[in-house]
């Protein structure tokens, strides 16, 4: 494997290549927000808060630090004012969708994102992906998935595998920040369950099981 | 078809072909693109069938459907040869005179002749058609020459003389150098120097290489991959074989949007016949150049034109972008080095090697070599598909080509480049057309999407316009594209209702640059543009929005009203017939009165009031006089 030599915030370090910024900057005890990188995952890009500024080849660039592969001679900002505004706004953007999300709150403390700037449209889920790919890439069981795009674009499980697998997994709940997950399931649970399946149940729409 | 094994037969071919053509002999063409298809292409083919039969002139002329001629709005096109006599809008009655008269008799049926709206002039010769007259057709203009289905007329053409010059002549440094010495840039928007692209892929490790053709095609309006594609299908095989060549590929796709059905089949049998003449497979012309191709449907969505979104979906994946690096040069299809260029890019390819790298880069600009075809529609008197050099203006594309606004209507704006371009004001209509000229002005080339608005145009609601479709169009993966364009779609929305607020434009220009900075993929990151070129061009216009809730192009349904000045109106109940929602209160000899609560904004009372009377007009910004009473309405 190639050494790479690179600056983060003014230090220099070598790293392997194919590592990434983020990476690199962590074993330079530099910490660079993130809401949608997990350790056991693929890199996935999907929420844009670990966004530096990197300088190569002559050109100055906004890169997603989790995605980044280092690059020789790079010169990476993970601190600066216009990412400071950048991180400011996707975090409002993300709150409107889950105003109560922990982790959303702490990282808004830290720029000082307004949870109101933007309308509510609690929909919770914010689209990090964890859930979906957690379950793609460690279960290999692919129960949940996204539909549609854009701005309709949605997480849903599938209920043939979903009926299967989830009960007694539910390992992805825990990674989700926004704890949509859990209640996406438990209304998929519901519908799953007609009112007079062979598990006995109270008719009232819960589901016998639990 | 038997094999052509080496260049040697190829040669003997063209030349049987060519001997057996007499260029003297009339020759009818009737262009059968997908918009004279539309028009009735089809029915007039088989009149012409039935007249040359009927008329006893089988042997003293050929005829021939070609592809698309660029001038769509005038279809079905029948252009006669060797003297290039263009009829317009024929339809299947016409073609018995266009025999006995034009074919038999040498003379003009002058009805179907172009008639210039500007001064009524008529044109007999497509050469002499202003719309044609201005271009440099060096891409397109093969359509009109040639059956895309048949291998014996592009062959008639010079066709695969560039293929067998690189596989007998040429190393594959040399082709990538002669690309590069051309300076071709790639025609799917960004323009990124194609040999410099080509040199990534071929100088990257690996054995297992591919070549892509982009034809997703999926800015609205577009449709420029689509005439190629379906009018000379070999010309972009060729290129992709030559490609493939320089690049160390022995496979390649091509990446056709669904709703192509035309190009499809062109293509598809195109690949048939090379494949019969051994012009694909094994061994090609005996040069020991192995190349296959496949086609592949893609489902039609815009963002899987993007080359990482579209190698995902032919890898049967979700059409989704993936970061750059690594790029598909180096890993790209199954992870192997891919080249992926546009339709136009590799139509041009032939050309470059058979002409030379001197006689491409000698046309254009210093920056943008060649030409490049325009989708030119909106309001503009003669839309259709216009080629011209790089550098070309954009007062010449518009108002020579073009032939200007209709209706005496004032010029306002041009947007350039796609769903994510941007709008130039009439200012800017000397900037040189080229890559640069046009990202510098705010808009971009995009694959060459060519809108023209006139004075009725609200540039906010255009913005909003394009920012709704890029809201559905967005794969929706990464939080500044999804929620930045969905944030200044409200914004937008908003204000053409009326509903703008001190601080929306702030807010807009917040969003945008968090969009166009932190977003993954160019959707994203050009999705700002509508925004960020009509508010540079046409702030008043937002600033009229918000502060005045008036609308200056008088078009906002929210923000207008429409009302018959009782001294004008005749009673002629022209917009009474036409108000669909029954909004008019008329009558004989009565002054018509709009009913204010009902009217649905739509325009058709204005449209239907005789221009002489002019009683009813578009107001905005100021209050609705209030109707005149029941009693004074008689006239
Ligand atoms: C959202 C989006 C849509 C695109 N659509 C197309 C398309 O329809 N056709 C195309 O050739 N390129 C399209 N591109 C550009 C391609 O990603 C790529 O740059 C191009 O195919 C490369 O070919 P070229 O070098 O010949 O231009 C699109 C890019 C983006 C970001
Ligand atoms: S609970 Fe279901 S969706 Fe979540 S990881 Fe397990 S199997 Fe996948
Ligand atoms: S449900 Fe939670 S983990 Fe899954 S995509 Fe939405 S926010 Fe992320
Ligand atoms: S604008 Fe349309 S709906 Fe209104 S009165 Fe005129 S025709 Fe009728
Ligand atoms: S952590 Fe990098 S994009 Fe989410
Ligand atoms: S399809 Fe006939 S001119 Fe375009």
């Amino acid at each position: 494997m190639n050494k790479i030599s690179l600056q983060i915030d003014g230090k220099q370090i070598t790293a392997e290549e194919g590592t990434t910024v983020l990476v690199a900057a962590r074993s330079l005890g530099i910490t660079i927000p993130t809401v949608c990188d997990h350790a056991q995952l693929a890199p996935y890009g999907a929420c844009r808060v670990c966004t530096v500024e990197a300088d190569a080849n002559g050109r100055s660039n906004l890169v997603a630090a989790c995605q980044y592969p280092v690059e020789n001679g790079m010169v990476i900002r993970t601190k600066t004012e216009k990412l400071d505004k950048i991180r400011k706004l996707l975090l409002e953007q993300m709150l409107s969708h889950a105003p109560d999300s922990e982790p959303l709150q702490e990282l808004a403390r830290q720029y000082g994102a307004d949870r109101n700037r933007f309308e509510q449209e609690a929909s919770f889920c914010i689209l990090c992906g964890l859930c979906v790919r957690y379950c793609a890439e460690v279960k290999q069981k692919h129960a949940i998935s996204f539909f549609d795009r854009g701005a309709k674009r949605e997480i849903a499980f599938l209920p043939e595998i979903a009926m299967q697998e989830c009960w007694d997994c539910k390992e992805c709940f825990p990674l989700c920040p926004t704890s949509a997950l859990q209640a996406a399931y438990v209304l998929t649970e519901s519908l799953l369950t007609p009112p007079d399946a062979t598990v006995p149940s109270c008719g009232g729409g819960c589901s016998g099981k639990s | 078809m038997s094999r052509i094994a080496s260049v040697t037969a190829l040669e003997e071919f063209r030349q049987e072909i060519l001997s057996q053509r007499d260029p003297d002999k009339p020759c009818i063409t009737l262009c059968s693109g997908s918009a004279c298809m539309a028009t009735g292409s089809g029915k007039v083919a088989a009149a012409l069938e039935r007249e040359i039969e009927k008329q006893g002139v089988s042997s003293e002329v050929v005829s021939r459907r070609t592809g698309c001629h660029g001038f769509c709005e005038q279809g079905p096109i029948v252009v006669i040869y060797p003297q290039g006599i263009c009829y317009l809008r024929v339809q299947p009655e016409d073609i018995a005179e266009i025999i006995s008269e034009t074919i038999i008799g040498k003379r003009i049926v002058e009805r179907l002749l172009y008639v210039d709206p500007n001064n009524g002039e008529k044109a007999t010769r497509e050469d002499d058609i202003p719309f044609y007259k201005n271009q440099q057709r060096l891409v397109l203009g093969s359509n009109r020459k040639i059956d895309p289905r048949s291998l014996e007329d592009y062959l008639a053409v010079e066709g695969y003389q560039a293929l067998a010059k690189v596989l007998f002549q040429m190393t594959p440094e040399q082709v990538v150098g002669e690309v590069k010495d051309a300076k071709l840039r790639g025609r799917g928007g960004a323009g990124f120097p194609s040999g410099i692209k080509w040199d990534f892929a071929r100088n990257a490790p690996g054995e297992q290489k591919y070549v892509v053709v982009n034809c997703d095609e999926g800015d609205p309006g577009a449709y420029m991959d689509r005439s190629v594609m379906e009018g000379n299908p070999f010309a972009v095989l060729e290129g992709l074989m030559i490609g493939a060549y320089a690049i160390g590929a022995h496979e390649g796709y091509v990446y056709v949007r669904q709703e192509y059905p035309l190009a499809v089949a062109n293509l598809t049998v195109a690949i048939k016949k090379a494949e019969e003449a051994g012009l694909l497979g094994q061994n090609i012309l005996g040069s020991g150049f192995d190349f296959t191709v496949k086609v592949h449907r893609g489902a039609g969505a815009f963002i899987c034109g993007e080359e990482t979104s579209l190698l995902n979906s032919l890898e049967g994946k979700a059409g989704e972008p993936n970061a750059r690096p690594p790029f598909p040069a180096i890993k790209g299809l199954w992870g192997k080095p891919t080249n992926i260029n546009n339709v136009e890019t590799w139509a041009n390819i032939p050309m470059i090697i058979n002409k030379g790298a001197a006689f491409f880069s000698a046309i254009g600009t210093e920056s943008s070599k060649g030409t490049k075809i325009f989708s030119l529609v909106g309001k503009v008197n003669n839309t259709g598909l216009v080629e011209v050099p790089m550098g070309a203006s954009m007062r010449d594309i518009i108002f020579k080509i073009g032939g200007g606004v209709p209706d005496g209507k004032k010029f306002k704006a041009v947007q350039t480049g796609g769903p994510s371009g941007g709008c130039l004001p009439e200012k800017l209509l000397d900037i040189k057309v080229d890559f640069d000229e046009l990202s510098k002005a705010g808009a971009m080339m995009g694959s060459g999407g060519m809108i023209v608005m006139d004075e009725d145009t609200c540039l906010v609601d255009i913005a909003r316009y394009f920012l709704a479709f890029l809201s559905d169009e967005s794969c929706g993966k990464c939080t500044p594209c999804r929620e930045g364009i969905r944030q200044m779609l409200k914004i937008l929305t908003n204000m053409t209702k009326g509903l703008g607020r001190p601080g929306d434009l702030e807010l807009l220009l917040e969003l945008a640059e968090t969009t166009k900075g932190s977003s993954m993929c160019a959707l994203g990151k050009t999705a700002p543009n509508p925004v960020l070129s009509t508010l540079n061009h046409f702030r008043e216009e937002y600033e009229a929005h918000i502060n005045e809730k008036r609308y200056p192009s008088l078009s906002c349904k929210a923000l207008i009203a429409f009302h018959i000045a009782p001294e004008k109106c005749k009673g002629c109940g022209a917009c009474f017939r036409k108000c669909p929602a029954e909004a008019i209160e008329g009558g004989k000899k009565r002054i018509h009165v709009i009913l204010q609560e009902k009217c649905t904004k739509c325009g058709g009372c204005l449209e239907a009031c005789p221009a002489v009377f002019g009683a009813v007009s578009k107001i905005s910004g100021v209050p609705v006089p209030d109707a005149i009473p029941e009693e004074a309405r008689a006239i």
